[in-house]
């Protein structure tokens, strides 16, 4: 089996598998260094929390560890009540926004109607949206609701940076699907609602999933909107509540660091448990668009 | 390629499409008849798409064409409609027609932020790409520990963009942050990262990257294992070195990927609130100041607010991003993609 090529390599073995140890040496050391830098500043925030405020800027890795920053966080400051805020923005804005996109995506993924390609491309521009254009006008609209400070207003605000993200997401996933399951729904009598909602829609769940993980993700994290619409100690996101903490007078690292810790825990492993369906989802409906 | 609606064909051998409307009772029989198969053929079509359809009208159409208005008007915080206590005070704001987008495109002040932001984007994306590219070429390799590395290296894009922002800020502080208390253990001066126009523009750059290249690295990598295999060992039999296989194989392999994410990437960097908004406020004075969040500025932090300015900004950023768009598109079909 093995041809005697000048460097006498099996053909069939994975041609990038050899290296000279040297080049592995150099390829471990760029990993590792890549590693460094891109763990570095979320584990430096990590040790930070984990040492008494007045130590906060130390360069030691570990000074008197303690967990007062903590304590001190949860009960001396609004954190919960922001943490409330921001997880019942972010779990509204995923219902709403993926129950809504749902079909939407189903729709321009299977037919053909007029008005598709005009819908296709809103979705595809609205993304594009500078903040800038809709915040004024949203703040005013909210305004004169007397939505303003309140989560209703962020969540409608929210909807939307989703549903056009939702919308072109779901529409890659359900081009993943097999026609021919639609085609089996419709000749078992079912209308094109009962195959979408019987068939198709229980097996796009993990495109589902993650769009509903995006989108949550993108609320959580939004600035511009939660900075502009809310105000006072109560009403604050995780977003502006995290500012309070640094102004131009000076830092409290020690509540901000436990802060950030608490905040981006759940978000990292929620992430790096979804993280491979959320390659295969990128490429189906970011690449095949 | 999209099924029909069962008797679309039938809809197209017909009669040429009707006038708009539901002709109730005054048109002729044919067009009606025409337009009620189009309602009867596309209604489940359009009833799966009407929520997202009324949804984008009312809380994104709606306020953009407002927008649109604000930025032919001349409306700021002491003109438009407010209510003080019990008292409603009506807007009293005028239409100026195009004199905001003249005074904008004729001043100093957004054409100087305009240069500032293509700078910033043009660098964030191709240190962002680069470096992406190189990531995952190294991952896409047989190489120990590779799902570790990719972990570690996705952390950037796993944690909230705003606690990021926080933690390199936190490392920037000019009088205590790590990078300082390093460089003067070393012997050397402290850098004002944050506080100095040009060095603040390259740690908001840095920053950048550091968030975007995980994204960057997932999507490339994913358009390389997509690459058949077998090309590289055709290569290989037939000499091509090791530039050559990625000039000619992993290049055009990762064309459509690339295409897409440098797109996307240039939209969401030229846009890119969070991280100038919370590492610099735009300053030190204007320096890093992108047009989003000096628009932001102009209708949240200045007194009075300048909404007709903001909006007006806004609106120059959305053409901006639709003609590049629109441009790249084009240079794409010229190049044959079919996009």
């Amino acid at each position: 089996m093995t041809t005697t090529t000048p460097t006498a390599r099996p053909v069939n073995a994975p041609v990038r598998g050899r290296r000279s140890p040297l080049a592995s040496a150099g390829l471990h050391l760029t990993l590792i260094v890549a590693s460094a830098i891109a763990v570095f500043p979320v584990l430096w925030v990590l040790l930070t929390s984990l040492k008494p405020a007045k130590y906060a800027t130390t360069t030691d890795f570990f000074k008197e560890t303690t967990l007062e920053n903590y304590t001190n966080l949860l009960n001396d400051t609004p954190f919960l009540s922001w943490f409330w805020n921001s997880l019942l923005v972010a779990v509204l804005t995923t219902l709403v926004g993926v129950f809504i996109s749902a079909t939407t995506g189903y729709a321009v993924s299977r037919f053909r109607f007029p008005g598709k390609r005009g819908l296709m491309w809103t979705l595809l521009i609205t993304q594009m949206f500078p903040v800038a254009v809709l915040i004024v006008p949203i703040y005013n609209i909210m305004g004169s609701l007397g939505l303003l400070n309140r989560s209703a207003g962020l969540v409608i605000t929210y909807l939307t940076i989703a549903v056009p993200f939702c919308a072109w997401m779901m529409k890659g996933f359900f081009d993943t699907i097999p026609r021919e399951i639609d085609e089996s729904g419709y000749v078992d009598g079912l209308t094109p609602f009962g195959t979408f909602w019987r068939l198709i829609l229980p097996l796009a769940k993990p495109g589902i999933a993650v769009t509903a993980f995006y989108s949550f993700i993108t609320a959580w994290g939004e600035v511009a909107y939660a900075s502009a619409f809310m105000v006072g100690d109560e009403n604050l996101t995780l977003a502006g509540g995290l500012q309070k903490f640094v102004n131009q007078y000076g830092a409290q690292w020690g509540p901000m660091s436990a802060a950030s810790v608490l905040i981006a825990v759940p978000a990292a492993l929620v992430f790096l448990f979804a993280q491979r369906h959320l390659v295969t989802g990128m490429s189906a409906g970011a690449v095949k668009g | 390629m999209a099924v029909d609606t069962p008797s679309q064909s039938v809809a197209k051998a017909g009669p040429p499409p009707p006038p708009r409307g539901r002709g109730r009772g005054t048109g002729t029989g044919k067009p009606r008849g025409a337009s009620k198969r189009s309602l009867s053929t596309h209604w489940y079509a359009w009833a799966l798409v009407a929520p997202v359809v009324v949804v984008i009208a009312v809380i994104i159409g709606y306020p953009l064409i407002r927008g649109i208005y604000l930025s032919l008007t001349n409306a700021n915080e002491r003109n438009v409609a407010r209510s003080i206590g019990v008292n409603n005070i009506p807007a009293t704001y005028e239409f100026v027609g195009l004199d905001n987008y003249a005074e904008a495109i004729s001043g100093n002040q957004f054409l100087g932020t305009l240069g500032w932001t293509v700078v910033w984007t043009v660098s964030c994306v191709a240190v962002t790409f680069g470096l992406g590219l190189a990531l995952a070429n190294i991952l896409n390799r047989r190489i120990a520990g590779r799902s570790v590395y990719r972990m570690l290296l996705i952390l950037p894009w796993a944690v909230p963009p705003f606690v990021s922002v926080f933690a390199w800020r936190f490392l920037y502080d000019e009088r205590r942050g790590m990078l300082n208390q390093i460089l003067s253990g070393a012997g050397l001066d402290a850098v004002p990262w944050l506080n100095d126009p040009t060095v603040a523009k390259l740690a908001v750059i840095a920053v950048n990257v550091w968030l975007g290249v995980p994204f960057m690295m997932v999507a490339l990598l994913g358009g390389l294992q997509s690459i058949p295999g077998e090309l590289y060992e055709a290569a290989e039999m037939d000499g091509a070195n090791a530039w050559q296989r990625f000039r000619h194989i992993t290049m055009p392999g990762l064309r459509s990927v690339s295409t897409t994410v440098l797109l996307l990437s240039t939209i969401w960097t030229f846009n890119m609130f969070p991280v100038i908004f919370l590492l610099t406020r735009g300053g030190p004075g204007e320096a890093t100041q992108i047009l989003v969040t000096q628009a932001y500025k102009f209708s949240f932090e200045i007194s009075p607010r300048d909404f007709a300015q903001s909006s007006t900004w806004g609106v120059l950023i959305l053409i901006l991003l639709m003609v590049f768009a629109a441009f790249y598109q084009r240079v794409l079909r010229k190049q044959g993609e079919v996009w």
